[in-house]
């Protein structure tokens, strides 16, 4: 947590947790689709299935899902947007095992492709990504984070991780899993810098890659009344 | 670094708190810019809530804040009346979903702006010398949540409350001249004597009884400084009384962690509003 964390984030309440928190959390998702999202579940977990209503937590998540950052004052009329933007959401309650209170299971559908992204809101706006569709992982939207999803084969990781060097980027943290052997495995790696287009294109397109995203950072202070939303690996 | 080796050094606190930042790539005008932004935010988010009486959407409150402002002054303590109207101000405008700046959280986003700029208007002092102050709480704050989240949900408002009482403590005694030592013996002790509150919102709403627990915690904030600055310590070594912080936060049941089930929510007015408020 830096010093700009505790004091920050410059937000609209009414909680940092469960209104901050949960807009960053459907930030960090609503950049996993390329095109815009048509519909969205909303699966709340513990302290925000019983108090979402109450503190606006989902307003926050139908506002990030629309790319509003934490501090947009759009965020009060999130679901009048969210109308007049065309998207269909739904909240329901679910159990998502033993987890932080304040988590959510985002369920999201494009036009090309449905993912999900599950995670908790851990205090002071601070977030964790756990879950990216079936996958583990680990990731906070506190720096750009590359996720590429794989074939369980040698010399994956260390390819990609080859590939971040030559672009000077730095790793500040990497979590990879696997569903089984020789099945498929998904990587977050948390960087200090977004990559180079052309190293996205690249990685796009080498033989075991199955999917890949670069997600912005969502905790950064932005100007105010900003969409976070950033171009992606296929876009043009 | 803890709190208490933070309590060891030399000269001011804040300035150990940007030393431990620049380590680690921070640039020091940068991060006095950022602040100043984050003060300038504070002081505009006090500004609107004074001015309000607009409801918050339970209508639970929204007019404490111009109501206190406005009041007579029976106590002629103009520095308390000054200190919670200016905490409750930014609390209301949380509420209303206005903009504020957490502080660590928006639940306790008072407390700060509350006792550093209550202090400071009261004694005619400018806001660029807030600026340190305001680092250092910074640091007490992420000292602080190095050991525990904070977050009602997980701590209890003792996590929300405490912190940002400790922060705006340690801030307002170094603002008065105290040094590392007495600037967190005051956070120490602030956060010492917030242990076991927790967090009961009405129907899960940070407004009742959020908004006057600012108000009365930025005052708490003061008066730790005020005994720090005549010298007064902490008996229980600061980390150590982060440590029991903590500890106690594990042992609240989840009644009592912001699900709006124990407390002052489980009261007959409280069910009534969150019944009301599900239609």
């Amino acid at each position: 947590m830096g010093l700009l964390d505790v004091i920050g984030p410059v937000m609209v309440g009414p909680s940092s947790s469960h209104t901050a928190g949960a807009c960053r959390l459907a930030l960090l998702a609503r950049n996993l689709l390329l095109s815009p999202p048509q519909r969205v579940r909303f699966a709340l977990h513990g302290s925000f299935a019983k108090t979402a209503q109450g503190h606006g937590t989902d307003l926050a998540l139908v506002g990030g899902m629309l790319g509003f950052a934490p501090d947009d004052p759009r965020l009060r009329q999130a679901f009048d947007e969210g109308v007049a933007a065309g998207l269909e959401f739904e909240f329901t309650q679910a159990d998502l095992g033993d987890v932080h209170p304040n988590s959510v299971r985002i369920e999201m559908e494009s036009a090309d492709e449905s993912v999900s992204l599950t995670g908790s809101s851990l205090g002071g706006g601070l977030v964790k990504a756990f879950k990216v569709g079936e996958f583990e992982t680990n990731f906070s939207g506190s720096y750009h984070t590359l996720l590429v999803q794989h074939l369980d084969q040698p010399g994956a990781i260390a390819q990609v991780a080859r590939v971040i060097a030559d672009d000077d980027g730095n790793i500040a943290t990497l979590y990879s899993m696997r569903n089984k052997r020789g099945g498929q495995a998904l990587m977050a790696i948390e960087i200090d810098k977004r990559l180079s287009q052309h190293v996205l294109d690249y990685l796009n397109n080498v033989s075991y890659a199955v999917w890949v995203r670069m997600l912005p950072e969502v905790m950064a202070d932005k100007p105010p009344a900003s969409s976070i939303l950033e171009r992606n690996v296929d876009e043009r | 670094m803890n709190l208490t080796d933070l309590s060891q050094v030399e000269g001011l606190a804040s300035e150990a708190v940007i030393r431990a930042e620049v380590e680690t790539g921070a640039v020091r005008d940068e991060l006095f810019e950022q602040m100043r932004g984050r003060i300038r935010e504070m002081r505009d988010s006090v500004r609107r809530g004074l001015e309000s009486n607009a409801p918050s959407r339970t209508g639970m409150v929204g007019w404490n804040a111009k109501q206190l402002w406005e009041a007579t002054d029976p106590l002629q303590s103009p520095l308390t009346k000054r200190v919670q109207a200016y905490a409750m101000a930014v609390n209301e405008e949380n509420a209303r979903m206005g903009r504020i700046v957490a502080a660590p959280t928006a639940g306790s986003a008072g407390t700060l702006p509350g006792a550093l700029f209550g202090v400071a208007d009261h004694l005619g002092i400018d806001d660029d010398l807030l600026v340190a102050p305001v680092i250092l709480a910074a640091g007490v704050g992420q000292i602080i949540g190095k050991s525990m989240f904070i977050a009602g949900s997980t701590g209890g408002c003792q996590a929300e409350i405490g912190s940002s009482a400790a922060m705006a403590a340690a801030a307002v005694c170094e603002l008065l001249g105290g040094n590392a030592r007495q600037a967190i013996h005051a956070g120490t002790q602030a956060l010492m004597n917030t242990i076991g509150l927790v967090c009961d919102p009405v129907g899960g709403y940070v407004e009742v009884p959020c908004v006057s627990r600012n108000a009365f915690y930025s005052v708490h904030a003061v008066s730790a400084a005020q005994l720090a600055l005549a010298g007064v310590e902490s008996f229980i070594p600061p980390d150590e009384v982060v440590q029991a912080m903590a500890s106690v936060g594990r042992l609240l049941p989840p009644e009592l962690r912001e699900t709006g089930e124990g407390g002052v929510a489980d009261t007959p007015t409280g069910r009534a509003v969150a019944l009301r408020m599900a239609r």
